[in-house]
């Protein structure tokens, strides 16, 4: 049973392994990391895998491992995700991701009269705070708009 | 403290310490204000004012403000004459009128346009109003006339209006946190204090009440702060007429008041304050439409410098 599982995504030889993403939340991920059309990485993903704590996404990306800061950016929608780095076939360094305490130019504030939505030549700016009632928030450093529950969908 | 070359931006930049000196200067330049007293600390200066959109008050008291001072009040003008009308960008816009004033002062109908614009300019920005955010000097003005007709420490406090869209009760909540006032919120159930506000004030443990009739906390309350009933604000004008005269202040109001109460309003006003109150020893509004030009004295001369 066990090989099977494993036939889903195979071991990559060098590369960033991005395991226990919350379900369904893959290509958001893929959007964080700006992973596009234009992206030369092989990149592989499963949606909803079976894991020991219920179901869970994961992204492989081979032959590039990806900035810790880019990495963390991954918090903002999938708090326990897990970063693994790998050498050799090897995972050489395992982290979870770390929630940033800033963010620019990752998610679009949802004022749409906000001077960051404009032509102006500037990106969107906010603080990143986590709460133990509310979750993660953004709160814009233009317009100290918040961001709560949506923050996938206003991805850049 | 150091106020040189500061932006104001909004009012949770400040401490109550820079507060109380910002209205301490402010004092000390009002006799400056009133025409009694000749001053020329910014002779040589010039302030450029870049109103985006209409504001008669906020842009005159600046200009009144610079003019006390010995400066020079460098107007934009018409939107539609300026380089905007040509679709340059604020930001440019900010880069290049640093090139020609000492300080700039910007009214601008985007959220966070003021904050902005510090990132562009090599001169200090005051926010003259940035769409619904913030409009810190008049918060500063509504502290120094609340200083100086009653007091600031322990204040019982009632706002009373549009509490939901106003923009200057927001900010004023948030300065008189930190004198630890009591606010008593009035309006109709439509328009009430934004909940997350209320949250916020009820955690630095000021004491918050709510309710919808003037009546019934008129006599517990030593400031008075009306804000008009926007009709723009209603989808349905049904419910703007319904809502439109249910919070006045009457001369009949005023009998159950206290001798010593004092009535602010940022005006315009339209139903909300009867003429005939304006007579009476409680009307404060024309007298905080003139503290304006010594607070922005004092923020003129305190970020560029000729004042400490």
């Amino acid at each position: 049973m066990k090989e099977k599982r494993d036939l889903k995504i195979q071991a990559i030889e060098n590369g960033t392994v991005i395991d226990h993403i919350t379900a369904g939340q893959a290509l958001n991920v893929l959007r964080i990391l700006r992973i596009s059309s234009a992206f030369r990485a092989t990149v592989s993903f499963v949606m909803n895998a079976p894991g020991a704590r219920g179901k869970k996404d994961v992204v492989k990306i081979e032959g590039k491992e990806l900035s810790v800061e880019e990495l963390n950016r991954i918090a903002l929608i999938s708090p326990k995700a897990t970063i693994n780095i790998i050498r050799d076939f090897e995972v050489v360094q395992k982290n979870k991701v770390v929630l940033p305490s800033y963010v620019e130019g990752v998610v679009r504030c949802m004022n749409s009269n906000c001077i960051s939505n404009s032509s102006e030549p500037i990106k969107s700016k906010f603080s990143v705070l986590r709460t133990e009632e509310e979750g993660v928030s953004l709160h814009c450093l233009y317009c100290e708009h918040v961001i709560s529950e949506e923050i996938a969908e206003n991805l850049l | 403290m150091l106020f040189k070359n500061r932006h104001v931006i909004s009012m949770k930049d400040f401490s109550r310490e820079e507060i109380d000196h910002v209205l301490d200067t402010a004092e000390k330049l009002e006799p400056v204000a009133r025409g009694e007293e000749r001053s020329r600390l910014l002779d040589g200066k010039i302030v450029s004012l870049l109103f985006f959109e209409p504001s008669t008050r906020t842009r005159l008291s600046f200009e009144a403000a610079t003019q006390r001072l010995g400066g020079q009040a460098l107007n934009l003008g018409s939107v539609e004459a300026s380089s905007v009308m040509k679709g340059e960008n604020l930001a440019d816009t900010i880069r290049v009128i640093s090139k020609y004033a000492d300080l700039i002062v910007l009214r601008h109908p985007l959220d966070g346009s003021a904050r902005m614009a510090a990132e562009f300019a090599s001169v200090p920005v005051i926010n003259g109003g940035d769409g619904s955010v913030h409009h810190p000097t008049q918060t500063f003005l509504d502290l120094y006339t609340i200083r100086r007709e009653s007091h600031l420490e322990d204040l019982r406090i009632a706002m009373a209006g549009d509490l939901k869209y106003g923009r200057t009760v927001h900010s004023l909540c948030h300065a008189l946190s930190l004198y630890g006032a009591e606010m008593t919120f009035v309006s109709p159930p439509e328009l009430r204090m934004p909940p997350e506000i209320v949250r916020d004030l009820k955690k630095q443990k000021i004491r918050v009440k709510e309710t919808d009739s003037l009546e019934e906390i008129i006599g517990d309350v030593e400031v008075l702060y009306m804000t008009r009933v926007q009709r723009e604000r209603f989808p349905d004008p049904e419910e703007y007429e319904k809502v439109k005269n249910r919070l006045k202040v009457t001369g009949d109001l005023l009998k159950a008041a206290d001798p010593e109460l004092k009535v602010l309003h940022p005006l315009p006003r339209v139903n909300e304050i009867a003429p005939e109150v304006d007579a009476t020893p409680h009307a404060c509004y024309f007298e905080q439409a003139f503290y304006g030009v010594p607070i922005r004295m004092a923020l003129l001369a305190l970020a560029m410098g000729v004042i400490e």
